[in-house]
């Protein structure tokens, strides 16, 4: 369909973003593979020469890799079940008709716009705080023992925090998906006797098929990456280091940039096997 | 038909709502309220609702130990500034893919999402070491363009899904009437895709307002965005809770009026192509 | 335009002051504890004094030390002026990373300030980094709680008293816990508290050849010791508090007993801030016979470093923020309980000064303190509470993960103390030390 011309003003257009993220890709890449090979230490002079793969050995020699990579698995797990779960029910409801809709949609949107570090400070001090938080009293009103958060329940309390972020995001899209059901469809099962379990399970679901891929696929991105979050609340202890809090760690507290740079390249390798496991099940949802 | 819905049953779904609803906003709520109170009743034991006296002392002590408002200025200019560079950007390379679509548009639409995925601290020297390099340490146009390059990939893609529901048709039509190419994506496409460009830079400038790792590491005192500002009320001595809320308050109030009012344009928008 | 304005400002200083050179703007990163806020209060004497206007990047202790750290080990040259610690001036200004401190005016008067401050911030004899206040930490008390448990606190503690005394005061009903310490993770936080308590337990960090020690006996007598008193009398949830959260605690009325930093004591007997103000004592940090007390010594301290263009107007404003000058200042209008302490020995001097109930404490507790001989046996490092080797903050904050996790009731002592004992080792070897 498309003429050779249009093809390559196609290309044209494409090259200013192709290139800038070329460029944003390649260049820190190059440099963090670079330093991965370098014995790079700071604080002792800077590059202190070739490393082989001491760096990479030693990384994954560690006793907290494993560790890590397993946290990071569970928090975006964790995170992407409950925000998936809670966003059907909450577009199915906010789809109903009441009063005040336009309100409520407000309210649940609204921890999408609440920067990282100030949500994490918020829950910490004010909520999940042992002696003042709001919670303590809570659980003394009805005569518990306070929970300590976020030492005795350090992951939970994390995905907790995380999905509260980012329940509006998949709130919204699945929204959108929702709307767009046929109803009249819906009615005639209805009427037909269907109950909500299978209208559910039959045409809600398929329909929102995509939108769900949709969502887990962005916050997969997003959650793979989460930083604030854990260096607030818990400060990687507790069985909380993520793979990029690890690697944080090596780099700017112990200084070792060739460590830290050799586990970027695992924290990369695990993205893309991540990253092709979604496709396989993402890839057939998303032909448009 | 529409459905017939009886009151009783909007009355309950109200109920649900309004409940659920509240309970998320809880948090924000507390901290606006606490925000209002003296250090002591913020710790107070029980919990004091709506029922203390009323101070702005927080607010006070806030601005005179910082400038928020250069702080804010910043971070208008700095996601406001990505979000527009990354549309200038991105439009072009959507429109090409959405219209002109080759093999190969699907795997580089992949790739793109996949430099996101490249963690930040593990490249946070390299990125130092080129920033200073470049002079661009410290400075509103360094973290512009770094906050451009990290939504970029969500941009295109957005606008890459809205662009595909726009019937090619249309675009032929206007071809065959000889419009040129920057004619017909300002007369013909432009247009219809207004919705979507605003749900994309909506979404985008949420995203670069509350970016903490960047905006914090790259920055000292010129260029430092509401991010560093709430780094300097985090945990100081002694009592903060009720100095720590008006901090947030006031770094989350902008972003939080302007998503208000364009929460229409978000729901409507939001929908990466999500449905058909 | 505030840029303009100040630049304005600074001009007509200069026309003003024929002394001064060119009017600079200087930007400082620091801190965000009340010392340093206060002085920020008073940036305008500075500005009056010399023209040259301030920048205040105002960062939380994690942020600020990532902040800085990474700048200064690229030069960035993001600041004129960092706020850093005694554990970082040593090894940086061995890097050659530093302005030294030398050819400072008379007026200043150098050698006020006091030789334990002087010495951690030295490197080979030389000055690189004048310290803003200092401390060492101390047991706070509450006389009340103690006088009600039937005891008395002596000048010099052991910890035996210390456990049997919170135990004691401990009323777990109404929320009054015998002894807050700091559990929560982070060499600087939880990691420096376990450290000096394992100094007074004969314990050490290393042995002269490098080996990790915390396969020896010692250590583990010191972190049973600990979380046996905190599981008797310190708060819930202890593996997460630390200095700030200790400090609510006690000026709630929540703690018997407090051991932590010197400078806390001006925050408890505040009563502006405190409920406990006028019921608080002071001691000496306990032992436990061996012959080494359990405190520490630490100095928030102004450092230059090299490369910036304003070095000169820099070290106008260290000289200006650490003189008895500034000292005066504050005392003039806040009184002298609130102006910055543990720096010079002219302050503890002052017939005025000696009237604050810390100060004296204060200064036996910063002298009790030896860096260079920290602990029973001999060792080849120099700390108190950290050692002086640019490995350590790593290695540290995941040792005191490994041992919040013990606070937390989810390891045993001997778990935290083999994997802290491995991953020291493994990263001592990686640096090269073994």
């Amino acid at each position: 369909m498309a003429t050779q011309q249009s093809r390559s003003a196609a290309r044209l257009m494409m090259a200013p973003a192709v290139i800038l993220l070329l460029g944003w890709m390649l260049v820190p890449l190059t440099m963090t593979l670079w330093f991965s090979f370098r014995k790079y230490l700071p604080l002792r002079g800077g590059d202190l020469g070739w490393a082989g793969f001491d760096n990479y050995t030693r990384f994954i020699g560690s006793s907290s890799f494993w560790p890590s990579v397993q946290a990071t698995l569970v928090i975006v797990g964790g995170v992407l079940i409950i925000t998936v779960v809670l966003g059907i029910i909450l577009a199915l409801l906010l789809d109903q008709p009441m009063w005040g809709q336009g309100i409520v949609r407000i309210l649940v949107i609204a921890p999408f716009f609440v920067m990282p570090t100030v949500s994490a400070l918020v829950w910490k001090n004010m909520f999940m705080d042992p002696v003042n938080g709001l919670f303590a009293y809570v659980w003394k009103f009805f005569g518990a023992a306070p929970v300590e958060w976020l030492s005795q329940a350090s992951m939970q309390s994390i995905i907790m925090i995380v999905s509260w972020q980012w329940l509006p995001f998949a709130t919204l899209i699945l929204l959108t998906a929702v709307q767009s059901l046929d109803s009249e469809q819906l009615e005639a099962a209805e009427m037909d006797g269907a109950s909500f379990l299978s209208r559910f399970w039959y045409l809600i679901l398929p329909h929102l098929a995509r939108a769900i891929t949709i969502v887990v696929l962005i916050q997969t991105i997003f959650l793979l990456s989460i930083f604030a979050e854990i260096f607030v609340t818990t400060g990687g202890a507790f069985g909380t280091k993520t793979l990029s809090y690890l690697i944080f760690q090596r780099v700017l507290e112990s200084q070792n940039v060739g460590l830290g740079s050799a586990g970027g390249v695992y924290a990369i390798i695990l993205a893309n096997i991540v990253a092709i496991f979604l496709m396989r099940i993402v890839g057939k949802n998303l032909d448009a | 038909m529409a459905r017939a819905v009886t009151n009783n049953r909007k009355a309950l779904n109200t109920a649900i709502a309004w409940s659920i609803g509240l309970l998320i906003f809880f948090p924000i709520l507390w901290t606006i309220l606490t925000s209002f109170k003296t250090e002591a009743q913020a710790i107070s034991n029980p919990p004091v609702f709506l029922f203390f006296d009323w101070t702005l002392e927080n607010y006070a002590v806030v601005q005179e130990r910082s400038n928020y408002m250069r702080f804010l200025w910043n971070s208008v200019f700095i996601a406001g500034g990505s979000t527009v560079l990354g549309l200038i950007i991105a439009v072009p390379a959507a429109w090409s893919m959405a219209f002109v679509p080759s093999k190969r548009t699907k795997d580089i639409l992949l790739w793109m999402l996949s430099t996101k995925m490249l963690p930040a601290v593990g490249v946070l020297y390299p990125i130092y070491l080129l920033f200073i390099k470049l002079g661009l340490l410290d400075t509103r146009i360094g973290l512009t363009i770094v906050l451009m390059l990290i939504n970029l990939p969500i941009i295109v893609w957005m606008l890459y899904t809205y662009f595909k529901e726009i019937p090619g048709e249309i675009l032929e039509a206007a071809r065959m009437d000889g419009a040129s190419l920057s004619k017909e994506i300002i007369y013909v496409l432009t247009p219809m895709a207004i919705p979507g460009i605003a749900s994309t830079l909506l979404l985008n400038f949420i995203l670069a307002w509350n970016e903490a790792f960047w905006t914090l590491n790259l920055t000292a005192a010129k260029a430092a965005p509401l991010t560093a500002f709430i780094a300097s009320y985090s945990s100081p001595e002694g009592l903060f809770y009720a100095k720590l809320s008006a901090a947030s308050t006031m770094a989350i109030a902008p972003i939080l009026i302007m998503g208000w009012f364009s929460q229409k344009q978000l729901v409507r928008g939001l929908t990466f192509g999500a449905v058909k | 335009m505030i840029y303009t304005v100040s630049r304005l400002m600074g001009a007509c200083a200069v026309a003003a002051l024929s002394t001064a050179a060119a009017a600079e703007t200087l930007t400082i990163a620091t801190v965000n504890n009340g010392d340093m806020i206060r002085m920020q209060g008073y940036t305008d004497d500075f500005t009056e004094k010399t023209g040259h206007t301030v920048e205040w990047v105002t960062l939380e202790e994690n942020v600020l030390r990532q902040r800085v750290t990474t700048d200064i080990s690229t030069k960035g040259g993001a600041f004129d002026i960092m706020t850093i610690g005694m554990y970082e001036t040593p090894i940086w200004g061995a890097n050659g990373w530093l302005v030294p401190l030398d050819g400072l005016s008379a007026e200043y008067n150098v050698d006020d300030i006091l030789p334990a401050m002087r010495g951690g911030l030295s490197h080979d004899g030389t000055l690189y980094a004048a310290p803003f206040y200092g401390e060492s930490s101390m047991v706070m008390y509450r006389t009340d709680l103690m006088e009600a448990a039937g005891m008395e606190m002596p000048k010099a503690p052991t910890w035996d008293f210390i456990r049997e005394a919170a135990a004691a005061m401990t009323d777990r009903d109404n929320e009054i816990n015998g002894i807050c310490l700091r559990g929560k993770a982070g060499w600087g936080e939880g990691g420096a508290f376990i450290t000096v308590t394992a100094n007074s337990f004969g314990a050490r960090w290393f042995d002269e050849d490098w080996n990790a020690q915390f396969d020896q006996p010692e250590w583990a007598n010191a972190l049973k010791f600990f979380v046996g008193m905190m599981e008797e009398s310190g708060p819930p949830g202890y593996a997460t508090n630390g200095f700030n959260e200790n400090l609510s605690l006690f000026q709630q009325g929540k703690c018997g007993m407090w051991i932590d930093a010197t400078v806390a004591a001006s925050f408890v007997t505040n009563p502006d801030d405190s409920t406990v103000a006028d019921k608080v004592g002071f001691a000496l940090a306990p032992d436990t016979g061996l012959g080494k007390r359990s405190n520490w010594l630490w100095a928030w301290a102004l450092a230059i470093p090299a490369g910036t263009q304003k070095a000169d107007a820099a070290k106008e404003f260290i000289e200006w923020a650490t003189s008895t000058g500034y000292i005066e200042l504050v005392a003039a209008n806040e009184g002298w309980a609130n102006v910055p302490p543990g720096a010079r020995q002219s302050l503890y001097d002052n017939p005025e000064y000696q009237k604050v109930p810390f100060a004296q404490m204060t200064l036996d507790s910063i002298n009790a303190a030896n860096p260079n001989e920290p602990t029973v046996k001999p060792v080849p490092y120099v700390g108190v509470q950290f050692v002086a080797i640019p490995e350590f903050a790593g290695i540290a904050t995941e040792v005191s993960q490994e041992f919040s996790a013990v606070y937390a009731g989810q390891q045993s002592v001997e778990e935290a103390l083999e994997k802290a004992q491995a991953l020291t080792n493994d990263a001592m070897e990686a640096a090269g030390y073994r």
